[in-house]
C-alpha cells in the first residue's frame, strides 16, 4: 500500500509545477494550464487525506472543485477570446496597455 | 467524526435573503429576453436587493448564532452586518451605473444579473462556517466579478482588465485550495469550529505545516482584499474595467475578503493569534506605505483610488491585527463607513465621462469647482473622507481603527499607519486642489440622472451624517457582533 507522505509530496510536486509555470511562462495558454495543474494537485491531496481520514469531506469538496474548474475555465477561455478578438496576441509580456 | 445530514426546512429559512438574490438575479436574465428597457431590469434588481434587505432585518433578531446545513452555514449578526453592506454596495453600484452603462454602450441586461450573483457570492461567504461554503462563496463572486470587469468587449482595457483579473484570481483560489486541503489533512475537519476544537485536542498549536495551511488561507484572502505584494492585479483591473465596477469590486470583494478573513483567524485560528500576526503585521505596514506612496505619482484617478483603496485596506487590517472582538468591530464599522465614501467618489468620476470624452485623467477636473460647485463640493466631502479628516465618516472610521490597535498594545502601528495617512493626504487633496485653485482648460459637461443623484445624496449625507454622529452606526456594528 501507498503510504499517505508519498501523495502528499506528489501533490507539493505537482502544485510547485503549477506555480512555477505560472510564474515564469510567457504564454497564457499555458499559463492557465499551469492553474488547473495547481488545482489538480490539491485534489490528489484531498483525496488522500480524504482516504486516509475515511472522512467525505475531503472528496465532496474534489467533486466541488471540479465542477467550479470547469466553470472557471469557460469563463477564462471567453474572456481570453474576446481579447484575442481586440488584440491578437497571447503573449503575457505583450500585454501591457495598463501599467504604471 | 461525520455528522448526519441535516437539510431541513428550518435550514431554509435562514438563506431566505441569498435565495431572494439568486431568485431576482434569474428573474433578471430572462425579463431581459422580453423587456428591452435596462432601466426596468434595474428598477427590479434594486426592489429584489430591498426584499433581501428586509429579510435580513426579520431575521437580525435573531441573538444566538443559528447553524443549518450541517453546520455549513451560520446565520449571526456578524454575517448580517457584512450583508447590509453587501446589499447597500449593490444598490449604490445600480443607481450609479444606470447612465453609465449606455455612455459606455455595453449595456446588457446580464450586468445587473451578474451583480446580484456577485452579492450573494459574498453573502455565502461572510455566512459560512465550513472551508467548502467559503471556496464556493469566493468562486461565485469571483466568476461573476471577471465576466463584469471585462463587459466592455469592444474595449482593450477591459479586456485585460478582466484577463489580469482572471488569471491572478484563479492563482489566489488555487492557494486557498491548497491551505483548506493542507488544514483538512491535520484537522480532519472543514468546519471553523471543529478546526478550532481539533487544532487543541490533536495538539497541533504549535504544528509547522498548519502554519503553513495559515499562510495558504492568508495569501488567498490578501489577493481578494488587495494586500501589498498581493496587488499587482488591482491598479489594471481598476483602471481598465468600466468606473461603476470599479466601484463594486473596490468595496463588495474588499469587504467579503475581510468578513471571511474575520471569521476564519478567529473563529479557527483564534489560539494562534501570534502565528497570524507574525503575518499580517508585515503585511499591513507594506500595504500602508506602498499604498500610499505609489498613489502620489498616479495621473489617472482610477488608479489613484486603487492604490489608495490598497492603503485603506492596510488600515483595516488594523481592527484584526488588534485580535479582540472590539477590533473586528472597528474594521466591520471602517468597511461600512469605506462603501459610503469610495462608491461616492467614483460616482463623481463617472458623471464626467461622456461620449468622447473619458475625464479620467486629474488634469481633467482643473477648475471644476467653477463649472459645478456642487459636483465639485460633494468630491470635496469625499476626498476629506478617504483622508479622514473630520467631520467626515472617514475620520470616524480611522480613528476606531486606531484606538483598537494601541489598546491591543500595537503603538507602533497605529504610529506608522497615521503617517502614511498623512502621506495620503497629499493625493487626495491634489484634487481638490484641481478642482478649486486651477483654471479650467476645457468645457467639462456632467452626465446626471435622477438614480445617480439619488447614490451622490445618500453617500453624501451618510459621509456627513456618520462623521457627525458616529455612535449610532458603532452602537449598531457592536449589537451586531458582540451580541
Amino acid at each position: 500500500m501507498v503510504p499517505l507522505s508519498w501523495y502528499i509530496v506528489l501533490s507539493a510536486i505537482v502544485f510547485s509545477i503549477g506555480v512555477f509555470g505560472f510564474l515564469a511562462r510567457r504564454n497564457l495558454i499555458i499559463v492557465f494550464m499551469s492553474v488547473e495543474l495547481m488545482l489538480n494537485s490539491v485534489n490528489i491531496s484531498l483525496v488522500a487525506f480524504s482516504h486516509y481520514l475515511q472522512s467525505m469531506r475531503g472528496q465532496i469538496l474534489v467533486f466541488f472543485i471540479i465542477t467550479v474548474a470547469a466553470a472557471e475555465a469557460a469563463i477564462g477561455l471567453a474572456i481570453l477570446i474576446a481579447f484575442y478578438r481586440n488584440n491578437p496576441t497571447i503573449k503575457v509580456d505583450e500585454i501591457n496597455l495598463l501599467k504604471g | 467524526m461525520e455528522t448526519a445530514s441535516t437539510i431541513t426546512l428550518a435550514g431554509f429559512r435562514l438563506i431566505i435573503p441569498e435565495l431572494t438574490i439568486i431568485c431576482v438575479a434569474l428573474m433578471l436574465l430572462l425579463l431581459d429576453l422580453i423587456v428591452k428597457k435596462k432601466g426596468v431590469i434595474a428598477a427590479v434588481g434594486i426592489a429584489g436587493t430591498f426584499v433581501a434587505l428586509y429579510g435580513t432585518f426579520k431575521l437580525y433578531g435573531i441573538s444566538e448564532p443559528v447553524t443549518a446545513f450541517s453546520d455549513m452555514f451560520v446565520l449571526d449578526g456578524y454575517g448580517n452586518f457584512f450583508k447590509v453592506i453587501f446589499y447597500l454596495n449593490v444598490i449604490l453600484t445600480i443607481c450609479i451605473s444606470l447612465k453609465y452603462m449606455t455612455v459606455e454602450k455595453a449595456s446588457f441586461g446580464e450586468y445587473y444579473a451578474l451583480l446580484l450573483f456577485a452579492t450573494a457570492g459574498m453573502m455565502f461567504m461572510a455566512s459560512a462556517a465550513d472551508l467548502i461554503v467559503i471556496y464556493l462563496g469566493l468562486e461565485l463572486m469571483a466568476l461573476s466579478t471577471y465576466i463584469l470587469a471585462g463587459l466592455m468587449r469592444k474595449q482593450l482595457r477591459s479586456n485585460e482588465a478582466a484577463l489580469k483579473y482572471f488569471f491572478l484570481g484563479a492563482f489566489s483560489s488555487a492557494f486557498l485550495l491548497y491551505g483548506i486541503s493542507l488544514t483538512y489533512g491535520l484537522t480532519g475537519t472543514t468546519n471553523l469550529k471543529e478546526i478550532a476544537a481539533s487544532l487543541i485536542t490533536l495538539n497541533l498549536a504549535e504544528n509547522p505545516i498548519v502554519f503553513l495551511g495559515l499562510i495558504f488561507l492568508v495569501v488567498s484572502f490578501g489577493f481578494k482584499i488587495a494586500l501589498v505584494p498581493f496587488h499587482m492585479w488591482a491598479p489594471d483591473v481598476y483602471e481598465g474595467a468600466p468606473t461603476s465596477i470599479t466601484a463594486f469590486m473596490s468595496v463588495g470583494p474588499k469587504a467579503a475578503g475581510f468578513a471571511v478573513m474575520g471569521r476564519v483567524l478567529f473563529d479557527a485560528f483564534g489560539g494562534q493569534q501570534v502565528q497570524w500576526n507574525s503575518i499580517l503585521i508585515p503585511l499591513a505596514v507594506i500595504t500602508m506605505a506602498a499604498g500610499s506612496i505609489i498613489a502620489l505619482a498616479q495621473t489617472n484617478i482610477k488608479r489613484m483610488l486603487a492604490y489608495s483603496s490598497i492603503a485603506h485596506a492596510g488600515y483595516m487590517l488594523l481592527g484584526i491585527i488588534a485580535g479582540t472582538p472590539g477590533g473586528l468591530t472597528s474594521t466591520v464599522n471602517y468597511l461600512m463607513i469605506y462603501t459610503f465614501m469610495n462608491i461616492g467618489a467614483f460616482a463623481i468620476i463617472i458623471m464626467l465621462r461622456r461620449e468622447g470624452f473619458q475625464g479620467e485623467n486629474l488634469e481633467d477636473y482643473m477648475g471644476l469647482a467653477k463649472s459645478h460647485p456642487l459636483a465639485s463640493a460633494l468630491m470635496l466631502i469625499f476626498m476629506f473622507s478617504l483622508t479622514g479628516i473630520p467631520p467626515t465618516a472617514g475620520f470616524v472610521g480611522k480613528f476606531y481603527v486606531f484606538l483598537e490597535a494601541i489598546n491591543s498594545g500595537y503603538v507602533y502601528l497605529a504610529v506608522i499607519a497615521v503617517i502614511f495617512s498623512a502621506i495620503s493626504a497629499f493625493f487626495y487633496l491634489r484634487v481638490v486642489m484641481y478642482m478649486y485653485m486651477k483654471d479650467p482648460k476645457q468645457e467639462v459637461v456632467l452626465t446626471t440622472s435622477y438614480s445617480m443623484n439619488f447614490a451622490l445624496a445618500v453617500t453624501a449625507v451618510m459621509v456627513l451624517l456618520i462623521g457627525v454622529f458616529p455612535s449610532f452606526l458603532l452602537n449598531l456594528v457592536r449589537v451586531s457582533i458582540l451580541g
